[in-house]
C-alpha cells in the first residue's frame, strides 16, 4: 500500500503570548512543531506500515525551515519526504494551499491520503477536506481509527459530537486524523541519524500541476480585513445595586457578548 | 463575477434523525438580522429524507424561502450527496452568503462545497457584521485564540463561512411570519458517493468536563447550603452551562472534585464565567483568569475576584442568581 501524510509546521501555541505594548504575537523562541493532528495522521500511517506494509510518503508546504519536521517525520519512519515550496505560495488562504498541495498530490500515487483534521495555529480544518475536493476523491473526516482489510477497504472510526461513526470507503481516500487517534511514538536514534542521510526533495511551482493564477495571495478568495489581540481586560465595572437592577446589568452584559 | 448578480443569505439547516439542530436555528437568527439590513432575504436549505414536516418551523425562526431537499440519499449525512446538493442550490440560486454550522458535520461539508464553487469559506466564526461595502466581515479566533482575524471574501461569491455552535443567537419563533416552502428536486450522481456508513453509535456523554464548558456557573463559600447549590444547578440548567466551584465547595461535599477550579482543581477558560460567592483566592483565580468573561457577584466590596472581574457585583449571591434564573425564563 502507497501512503502519503501531509504534515504542516505550527508554532506551539500553548507556547505564544501577546506583546502587551503592540498587541501583535511573540513568535520569537516559540517553538515549532507538527502540528498535532499531522503528527496523529503520521502515526497511523506507521501503524498500517506495521501491520500491513506500506511505503510512506510525508509532504508539507511551507518555508525553508519547514525542513525540519520532515527530517523528524523520517526518524519516525518515513520513506520518502517532500518540500513543496515556492515564494509564489506565500500568503495562500485554505483554497490556495489546498490547491497547491493538490497539484503536488496529483503527481504521486497512492491508495491513501491522510491529513490532520486541522492545524493548531489556524484551526480550520478545511485543506484536508478541500485537497479531496481538488482530486476528485472520497473523504471522511475526524478519524479516530482506521482499519485496512489488505485487499482495498477501508474501514474507519470518525467522531462525532454524540459519540462516532463507522464507515467504509475504498481506496483511494483521503481521510484527516486527530490527535487524539493514536500516540505519536518518538524518533529513534538509528531514524535521527538517516533523518539527516535521506534526500528531501524540493519542489516549487513549476514541479507541479497548477495554475499559476490560483496560488498565494492572488490565488485566494478570502483575506484578512484586520487582526487584533483579544486584549488585556480593561480594569472591571463594579456594582453596588439592588437585586433586580443588578440582574438586569447581568444580562445587559451577557447580550453584550453574544451569549445570550 | 458580476458580485451584483449574487442575493440572499442561504443557511445550511443541520438536522440529525430529523432533528434540526440549534445551531441551525442561531444561524437563521444571525442570517434575519443581517438580512433585515442589508435588505436582503433568507432561504433555509433543508437536507434530509422524510423532512419536509420541519419547513414551517424555519420560516418561524427567520427564513424567507425553505428550500426542501427531500432525497433517500440524504438520509443520513455523508459528504458527497450533501456536496451535491448544496452545491447545485449555489450554481442555480447564486446565493450572497452561505452560513452553516461548525459542527463534525459542518466542518467536513463547508470545506468541500468550498473547494467545489471555487470561493472562500472562513471557519469558526464568532462574529458577522455588514461591512462598508455590504460584504459580510466574520471574525474568527486564531493561534488558539490569542488573536482574533476578521476575514473578508472580497471578489468571490458567496461568502461562506461556518459558525460555532451557541454563539450567535436565534429569533423568538414568530409562527405569524409568512413564507414559501419550495420542493427541491436534485439528480444525484451516484457514481461519486462512495463512502458507505455502517453505523452511528451514541455514547453516553454525561462524563462531564468542566473544561469543555462555554459557561460555567460556578459558586464558592457564599452560596452558604444544598439550597443555594440548587439554585446554581437551576441556572445552569437555563443557560446551557456546567456547574463549577472553588474548593470550599468541593470540601463541604456538594460537589465533586471533578468541578474543582484552580491550582488543585481545573484549569478553565469558558466564554463565560460565573463566580458567585467566591473571594477569589489566588489559588482559585490561577484557574480561571483567562476567562473571556467574568461575572463575580460577592457581599464583600474589597473582595480579591473583584480585580480580575470584567463585571462585579456587590451583593448577595444567592438572591441574585435566583432572580437572574426567573428573568432568563421568561
Amino acid at each position: 500500500m502507497k501512503i502519503v501524510v501531509c504534515i504542516k509546521q505550527v508554532p506551539d501555541t500553548t507556547e505564544i503570548k501577546i506583546d502587551p505594548k503592540t498587541g501583535t504575537l511573540i513568535r520569537e523562541g516559540v517553538p515549532s512543531i507538527i502540528n498535532p493532528d499531522d503528527k496523529g495522521g503520521l502515526e497511523m500511517a506507521l501503524q498500517l506500515k506495521e501491520e500491513k506494509g506500506a511505503h510512506i510518503t510525508v509532504i508539507t508546504m511551507g518555508p525553508p525551515q519547514a525542513d525540519l519536521i520532515l527530517r523528524e517525520a523520517f526518524a519516525m519512519g518515513a520513506d520518502r519526504a517532500i518540500h513543496l515550496t515556492d515564494r509564489k505560495f506565500a500568503g495562500a488562504d485554505t483554497l490556495a494551499t489546498s490547491y497547491a498541495l493538490a497539484g503536488a498530490l496529483k503527481k504521486l500515487d497512492f491508495d491513501l491520503l491522510i491529513t490532520g483534521r486541522q492545524a493548531i495555529d489556524g484551526d480550520t480544518a478545511q485543506v484536508g477536506p478541500q485537497i479531496a475536493e481538488h482530486l476528485d476523491l472520497p473523504q471522511v473526516s475526524y478519524l479516530e481509527d482506521l482499519k485496512f482489510d489488505g485487499e482495498k477497504t477501508f474501514t474507519m472510526k470518525r467522531h462525532i459530537e454524540e459519540g462516532y461513526q463507522i464507515l467504509e470507503v475504498e481506496a483511494p481516500c483521503v481521510v484527516t486524523v486527530l490527535a487524539s487517534a493514536n500516540n505519536p511514538r518518538y524518533m529513534s536514534v538509528g531514524g535521527i541519524v538517516d533523518a539527516y542521510q535521506k534526500e528531501v526533495e524540493v519542489w516549487g511551482k513549476d514541479q507541479i500541476e497548477v495554475d499559476e493564477t490560483l496560488l498565494g495571495l492572488k490565488g485566494s478568495p478570502t483575506s484578512v480585513h484586520k487582526a487584533f489581540a483579544r486584549g488585556l481586560k480593561p480594569a472591571g465595572e463594579l456594582y453596588e445595586v439592588d437585586t433586580d437592577e443588578a440582574v438586569g446589568i447581568i444580562i445587559n452584559k451577557m447580550k453584550e457578548k453574544f451569549i445570550l | 463575477m458580476n458580485l451584483e448578480d449574487y442575493k440572499g443569505i442561504y443557511v445550511f439547516i443541520e438536522q440529525r434523525e430529523g432533528f434540526v439542530q440549534n445551531v441551525a436555528l442561531e444561524l437563521l437568527g444571525q442570517a434575519r438580522r443581517l438580512a433585515d439590513e442589508l435588505n436582503d432575504k433568507v432561504y433555509a436549505m433543508l437536507l434530509g429524507h422524510n423532512i419536509a414536516a420541519k419547513a414551517q418551523g424555519l420560516i418561524a425562526a427567520g427564513a424567507d424561502e425553505v428550500l426542501v431537499v427531500d432525497a433517500p440519499e440524504l438520509a443520513d449525512y455523508t459528504t458527497e450527496p450533501y456536496t451535491q446538493a448544496i452545491c447545485k442550490i449555489i450554481n442555480d440560486r447564486k446565493p450572497d452568503s452561505v452560513l452553516i454550522g461548525a459542527t463534525t458535520l459542518g466542518r467536513d461539508l463547508g470545506p468541500r462545497v468550498s473547494a467545489r464553487v471555487k470561493t472562500g469559506l472562513t471557519a469558526d466564526c464568532t462574529k458577522i457584521e455588514v461591512g462598508a461595502n455590504r460584504e459580510l466581515l466574520m471574525t474568527r479566533p486564531a493561534f488558539g485564540g490569542n488573536l482574533m482575524a476578521t476575514i473578508v471574501c472580497k471578489n468571490h461569491r458567496p461568502q461562506m463561512g461556518t459558525v460555532r455552535p451557541g454563539v450567535l443567537f436565534a429569533i423568538d419563533a414568530d409562527t405569524s411570519r409568512e413564507g414559501i416552502i419550495t420542493d427541491y428536486k436534485v439528480e444525484f450522481d451516484s457514481s461519486k458517493i462512495k463512502v458507505k456508513l455502517v453505523k452511528t453509535v451514541k455514547e453516553e456523554t454525561d462524563l462531564i468536563d468542566i473544561t469543555e464548558a462555554r459557561i460555567l456557573v460556578s459558586g464558592g463559600r457564599g452560596i452558604g447550603n444544598q439550597e443555594g447549590f440548587d439554585a446554581m444547578d437551576s441556572l445552569a440548567t437555563t443557560l446551557d452551562a456546567e456547574v463549577s466551584a472553588s474548593r470550599a465547595m468541593v470540601d463541604a461535599g456538594y460537589i465533586g472534585h471533578e468541578r474543582q477550579v484552580g491550582q488543585t482543581g481545573k484549569t478553565v477558560r469558558p466564554d463565560l464565567y460565573f463566580a458567585f460567592g467566591i473571594s477569589g483566592a489566588i489559588q482559585h483565580v490561577a484557574g480561571m483568569e483567562d476567562s473571556d468573561l467574568i461575572i463575580a457577584v460577592n457581599k464583600d466590596k474589597d473582595a480579591p475576584i473583584f480585580q480580575v472581574s470584567d463585571l462585579g457585583i456587590v451583593g448577595d449571591a444567592k438572591q441574585i442568581i435566583k432572580k437572574l434564573n426567573e428573568r432568563l425564563n421568561k
